[in-house]
């Protein structure tokens, strides 16, 4: 097997990078730091059956339903002419953990060879420096560009999540991401304008539209949606569980992004006091890095608390307590504690019903999503948690049917609260 | 008003009128053959023809109602909810429901907390599974109600999954055993099923009721659900009703006329929004050529009312199906009949007998063999010269037809099996798996299904203008897609079409794993019953590009290679007189069937004991020869490692008192490795250290309750076992190890335990009642002793010095146990080479060592005449290597490593156990094969879960064999 690096040259040509988009908001915000550091980014949305198709014949029917769907996506892209065969490169996100997900970057690889595309550079996506390549380096601008979008589409998901189901005119909060999308866009365009003092005043403008929003609160089922990242984000994955959530009339709660980010970081500290071996990362992470990587977290809070119809994330100390309350930290494959963890935050603001997603077979969620529903609903006897699991064999019929049953449940108790 | 209430489920629609005191004034429940908007609008209309057509409160629930309900814009109540809604009306008292349905299985908890739970996608016990099965048995389902009041043996089926319950049925019908017990181990099955995988360790008890069409119409299902829930459960009035007379009752109810609905109805179309592929043919030329050309593919037949003389009977007894050819000595076709076994293959071929010895007592049979699952039977039956493993058999019939073939595809009824041919010789053979089961059998439930006979159906799919796409998925999931097709407004040609096309993809892409059909060869020959439909085997066409033969008899293949074996045989061992069975003895046949227990040891496998009048019988259930041959056999370890290693593991459980207690180590996943350096660990630090047992199905079923997720591995399945077994050993501690990463024997880029292996104490901690039992979860540092020695000490409360010290006496017992382990595994090698014994590599994880897990797979290996080792055994052979995934769990990297040994060793030969929901097999198996692939070697797989019966795993460990035997005497000349 060869692994094709993606060069200088290949940069300066203007390949173009094709990244399967996994959240819309984050992503099209991320896009355009692609942009801004010389690449060609286009997010790839195409999602006809024939992207199923074509990860069925590529990738071994038993991997995970997201690993089938991102290599499917990719070669239907190419064979569509959605890019072009010979001057294109694909990211792929590579975590390293012990979850199978780590293998993506292999199996993408594999595929791409089976399918007579073998020329095709695949760029590896992590902080660890596996699997490098000459023209695409992480350089700290970059890096702290990227943060800043997660922050961003964070609030941008969390608020729009909050406003939408109640808007008035259709259509408002909508224009509020895409206003935002570009305003911030502009910043990373001129380098400028989003870090430090101009992200707090961002954050907190960004609120400020949305509470602007022309809204009408009616009580509403609130639904929280957590899992497997890509499962729980992605439309293509999900069959937009959000917008069939929507549709039966109920608000639906996603967990930020940054939580998994932090998660990551985290779980370094985590290693060092189990298995030893990682003193000095240990110990910067813990008193300097998760510090100055939660101000942010304080700057967000700040921003919606000034308004008393939004409710704020939880912060990810909050997130470890809610987690040892059920699980270990030591927990730290695939989402793992942090699973959990979100189930009990969402329950604790009012989202106590609650989707849990999951590809087929996903080996850390038999853990810390099916395995923590018990100890859940002994903890807070109100909850009502659907484990939900996507693969290409499962129909839509048998999904939804069990997720309405969540919300014939969510419903009555929703009636309940009213007359009381 | 009247209420209406409507209830769509996977098989029958039911309807209710009701009046506003809530009693029935009329319901009518049939079966939708999936014709639902039809079958919609006739149960309306007959309903209106009874109560008239004033204006009703309507509401319309059922699994696969959502269809209807928007077609009519009916409010739609989930089912699950409307039951409730109806209990709470008429038995407010209950605490809980136990529903079974078609295809969905339910229980609802209203006392106390509500709670509903319904089965996951992955499934079987429901109603659907009860119907297969009895179809299988060949009786119907009042008839599994009256036999099973007779029985007297249980037998275990997993019932998890319909298609893994038939696997553990077949093997039973084929051995004989009585149709009473094989019916009551189904109902037991789904008893067990619903309540492991649904009550999730809740108690089901005070007022239970049962409701949906199996619990109502079978008796003896209620009686085995109240003889293990310890209760009376009661089946009310209207048992059949509850969700439809919910849906009645809700609140949601709309208010309209029956006749809107039925107009709404009539004029409903389909969306027509399904994918759609190219049409099989697109007119009746191209459908003549390629019927032209496939009839060319002929065998010669010869009247057998005009021929004397010698003649060759080949029998292959498959898992449905039985079918049997005689040739004359010229090689022509006599007779050959293709017929269902009902479950009684002995009588079907005793009547075939009787009846050529009748018609034509001019022929002699002059030799016979056997072949299929049930070759041994019919061998013992009727005393037949020859037997041949069912994949050599094909390969002879199909040599016949193209004497070049390169590949060769059989899709039976109930299997599918492939094998590539090089220089004469089976390469490599792929048989499908629970998870691929898209064969003959399927298309034919689909056809009776949607009410058509199998070639009825076939036909329509000739002329399907739109093939649906489904995919290629499992049967059970293909239901619910065919359901979903039928709503989007596909016909019934498209269906059948779109079906055929998902078999040969299923085949493809599941079995045989091909992204690039280029690479099966060019000169195949499809084989089996399946490919006698012309759209399946023109699908097949399709997906190659590529003509293909397809034998006139292909239903007949292994019969016609059972028989050509038989004429090859007789003429070279000069066979004189035939030993089949005479016309006198086949008159006094007397086939009778007994099970034993077998008291050789302490295994106690139950016996399936045929009887065939005095002289000969046959012994079937058997995980050894000691029951047949009375001897006792070689010590066990000789030739195999994984019994080595279990009487190695046995050796610590040697208890030592200790000042601090017992504590209680599950014997499972990781545990299966470590235990030397924990038992060592724990005793050097004072504790009395209680080890489970090695699993047993009993152990399994006690702690199965508990199991949160029905998809996780058998493996990490039993863990809940072991663990049960030591709350009731009342031991003071239990400890689970729990970490992240594992040894680090340097062999890959990283040395992490797969996520259950790593974390799986976390679900025994939050799932299990351990009575108040202390569980230490021990995330530990197996690879850094000196920070292992300080999370010792603040787990366990001892000191550093004392946790180094045990620590250290652990990793030197630990590196004992590998070695001897390593040892064994070259003293077999040799001493096998010394007798030439096969040597096979029985590559899995260390908790493949359970024999729960392996299921015996081992002792079944030895009693073939080879020896066994294991991955860990050869690991060590060999340094690191270069692989292209990302390699970075200790087990499986040992995979990789044994793979890369055995490649140059032609005396050895690899066999990969798989455990189903292991998702880093996904990765493994892929990788393995490539290895292997790359030195020309054979790569086989297994893949193991629940499932007891061993039947298919001999076929192909016998298939390996034979490929293997047929390969020396190339080499040799």
């Amino acid at each position: 097997m060869a692994k094709i690096p993606f060069t200088q040259e290949m940069k300066d040509k203007g390949y173009t990078i094709a990244i399967p988009n996994m959240s819309p908001i984050h992503f099209n915000i991320m896009k355009r730091i692609f942009i801004n550091h010389g690449f060609r980014p286009v997010l790839l949305e195409n999602s006809s059956p024939s992207v199923i198709r074509e990860g069925l014949k590529y990738v071994h029917n038993d991997m995970c339903y997201p690993c089938l769907l991102v290599i499917g996506q990719i070669i239907d892209a190419i064979n569509r002419g959605i890019v072009d065969k010979d001057h294109t490169a694909v990211i792929i996100s590579q975590t390293g953990g012990g979850c199978r997900a780590s293998n993506y970057y292999f199996l993408l690889i594999k595929a791409l060879e089976r399918a007579g595309l073998g020329n095709i550079p695949v760029i590896s996506a992590n902080l660890q420096g596996m699997n490098a390549n000459p023209g695409f380096q992480i350089t700290l601008p970059m890096l702290v560009q990227a943060f800043t979008a997660l922050v961003y589409g964070d609030l941008l998901m969390l608020l729009s999540n909050q406003v939408k189901p109640y808007e008035i005119n259709k259509g408002d909060t909508d224009r509020v991401i895409d206003k935002w999308t570009d305003i911030l866009g502009d910043c990373y365009e001129k380098n400028k304008g989003y870090f430090w003092g101009n992200m707090k005043k961002k954050l907190f403008q960004i609120a400020d539209d949305f509470a602007a929003v022309p809204v009408k609160r009616v009580p509403k089922v609130k639904v929280g949606v957590v899992g497997e990242i890509y499962m729980k984000y992605s439309r293509l994955g999900n069959s937009n569980l959000q917008g069939f959530l929507e549709d039966e009339g109920a608000e639906v709660m996603l967990p930020p992004m940054m939580g998994f980010v932090l998660y990551c970081f985290a779980n370094g500290i985590k290693d060092e006091e189990y298995y030893g071996g990682r003193a000095k990362y240990a110990f910067l992470m813990k008193h300097i890095g998760m510090p100055l990587l939660t101000i942010v977290e304080k700057w967000t809070d700040q921003a919606i608390e000034r308004y008393p119809e939004f409710r704020t994330a939880a912060t990810f100390k909050e997130l470890e307590k809610y987690a040892e309350r059920f699980i270990d930290r030591g927990c730290k494959m695939g989402e793992g504690w942090l699973l959990t963890a979100e189930m009990a935050e969402l329950i604790e603001k009012g989202y106590d019903n609650i989707v849990c997603t999951q590809p087929f077979g996903c080996l850390p969620n038999h853990i810390c999503g099916k395995g923590m529903i018990r100890p859940l609903k002994e903890a807070y006897p109100e909850s009502n948690i659907v484990p939900i699991d996507y693969d290409p064999s499962a129909t839509k019929v048998n999904q939804e049917n069990r997720i309405k049953l969540m919300l014939a449940v969510a419903r009555e108790k929703l009636e309940a609260s009213e007359v009381k | 008003m009247l209420k209406v209430g409507i209830d769509v489920g996977s098989t029958t629609m039911k309807t209710v009128a009701m009046r506003e005191d809530n009693t029935l004034v009329f319901c009518d429940y049939q079966r939708h053959y999936s014709q639902i908007i039809e079958k919609g609008k006739e149960m309306i209309q007959a309903m209106i023809d009874r109560i008239g057509d004033d204006e009703v409160t309507i509401a319309l629930s059922g699994s696969a109602g959502m269809g209807l309900a928007e077609a009519a814009d009916i409010p739609f109540v989930q089912e699950v909810y409307a039951t409730r809604v109806a209990a709470k009306t008429f038995i407010p008292d209950t605490d809980a429901i136990i529903e079974l349905g078609g295809e969905d299985a339910k229980i609802l908890f209203l006392k106390g907390g509500l709670e509903v739970r319904m089965n996951g996608t992955c499934a079987g016990g429901t109603g659907a599974f009860i119907d297969q099965m009895a179809t299988l048995l060949g009786i119907s389902r009042d008839d599994i109600d009256r036999l099973s009041e007779q029985s007297t043996e249980l037998y275990t089926i997993a019932s998890r999954c319909g298609v893994f319950a038939k696997s553990d049925i077949q093997p039973l019908i084929n051995q004989g055993a009585k149709t009473e017990d094989i019916a009551a181990s189904i109902l037991v099955a789904v008893v067990n099923q619903t309540i492991a995988g649904l009550a999730q360790g809740r108690k089901i008890e005070g007022k239970v009721v049962y409701l949906g069409g199996p619990l109502t119409f079978i008796k003896r299902l209620r009686y085995y659900f109240d003889k293990a829930l310890n209760t009376e459960g009661i089946c009310p009035e209207n048992s059949l009703y509850y969700v439809a007379m919910g849906s009645a009752l809700s609140p949601d109810g709309k208010k309209m006329r029956l006749s809107d609905v039925v107009t709404a109805l009539e004029s409903y179309r389909g969306k027509g929004e399904y994918v759609k592929l190219e049409p099989l043919f697109n007119d009746e030329a191209e459908y003549k050529a390629f019927r032209e050309r496939h009839l060319k593919a002929d065998v010669p037949v010869r009247d057998p009312s005009t021929y004397t003389g010698r003649a060759y009977l080949g029998i292959d007894a498959g898992s449905t199906t039985i079918k049997t050819c005689l040739l004359s000595e010229d090689g022509k076709l006599l007779l050959s009949r293709y017929s269902p076994n009902n479950g009684n293959p002995v009588q079907a071929i005793q009547s075939f007998l009787s009846s050529l010895y009748d018609t034509y007592p001019d022929i002699q049979i002059a030799a016979s063999a056997s072949t299929g699952y049930g070759e041994d039977l019919m061998k013992a039956a009727f005393s037949l010269d020859y037997s041949l493993v069912e994949t050599e058999a094909h390969f002879i019939g199909a040599k016949y037809f193209m004497p070049d073939v390169d590949f060769i595809i059989d899709i039976g009824g109930q299997d599918i099996k492939c094998f590539k041919i090089r220089d004469g010789v089976i390469d490599d053979i792929f048989l499908n798996e629970a998870c691929s089961s898209g064969c003959g059998s399927f298309l034919q439930t689909f056809a009776n299904a949607l009410g058509k006979s199998a070639q009825e159906f076939a036909e329509l799919a000739l002329t399907a203008k739109e093939p649906v796409d489904l995919g290629s998925r499992c049967t059970v999931f293909m239901n619910s897609s065919v359901k979903q097709a039928q709503k989007d407004g596909a016909t019934i040609n498209d269906i059948s079409a779109g079906l055929a096309i998902s078999v040969v993809k299923n085949a493809l892409y599941k079995v045989i794993r091909t992204s690039n059909p280029e690479e099966l060869g060019h000169r195949i020959v499809t084989q089996g019953g399946t490919f006698l439909n012309d759209a399946v085997l023109r699908a097949f066409e399709k997906e190659l590009g590529l003509e293909v033969v397809r034998p006139q008899i292909a239903g007949l293949m292994g019969a016609y290679g059972a028989a050509l074996y038989a004429k090859m045989m007789a003429k070279r061992h000069e066979l004189r007189l035939s030993s089949t069975i005479r016309k006198e003895e086949l008159e006094g046949l007397q086939h009778t069937v007994k099970n034993v227990r077998c008291q050789g040891c302490t295994n106690h496998c139950l016996l399936t004991v045929n009887s065939f009048g005095t002289k000969r019988r046959m012994i079937s259930g058997n995980k050894c020869e000691k029951p047949i041959t009375g001897k006792k056999e070689d010590s066990a370890e000789k030739w195999d490692v994984y019994a080595y290693k279990q009487e190695l593991l046995d050796s610590y459980r040697a208890r030592k008192t200790g000042a601090k207690g017992t504590l209680g180590l599950p014997l499972a996943l990781g545990m299966y490795e470590l235990l030397p350096f924990y038992v060592t660990l724990f005793q050097d630090l004072g504790y009395d250290t209680v080890v489970s047992p090695f699993s047993t199905r009993d152990i399994y079923i006690k702690g199965q309750s508990s199991i949160p997720s029905d998809t996780v591995c058998f493996p990490a399945k039993l863990m809940h076992g072991a663990v049960d077994w030591l709350v009731r050993e009342k031991v003071d501690r239990i400890f689970i190890p729990c970490s992240s990463y594992n040894v680090n024997e340097e062999k890959g880029n990283n040395h992490f335990n797969c996520p259950v292996v790593a974390y799986y104490g976390e679900v025994i901690k939050g799932n299990q009642d351990l009575e108040g039992i202390p569980l230490t979860l021990g995330y530990l540092a197996l690879d850094n002793p000196k920070h292992l020695a300080r999370r010792i000490s603040e787990l366990f409360g001892v000191s550093r010095r004392e946790a180094a010290k045990a620590i250290s006496k652990g990793f030197d017992a630990l590196a004992d146990y590998r070695k001897r382990i390593t040892d064994k595994g070259l003293e077999i090698i040799s001493e096998s080479r010394k007798e030439g014994r096969q040597i096979i590599v029985l590559a899995g994880r260390p908790y493949h060592t359970d024999p729960e897990i392996n299921h015996g797979i081992d002792r079944m290996i030895v009693s073939l005449g080879a020896s066994v080792i294991s991955e860990d055994s050869v690991a060590p052979l060999t340094g690191k290597g270069q692989d292209n995934v990302l390699n970075q769990w200790t087990y499986h990297a040992r995979m990789y490593d044994a793979a890369r040994y055995i490649a140059d060793q032609r005396d050895m030969n690899l066999v990969q156990l798989v455990s189903f929901g292991c998702g880093l097999d996904a990765v493994t198996t892929d990788e393995v094969k490539e290895i292997l692939r790359a030195k020309d070697r054979i790569y086989t797989q297994i893949k193991i879960d629940e499932i007891t019966n061993l039947g298919a795993v001999r076929i192909r460990m016998r298939s390996l064999f034979a490929a293997i035997e047929m390969e020396e005497e190339k080499d040799n000349g």
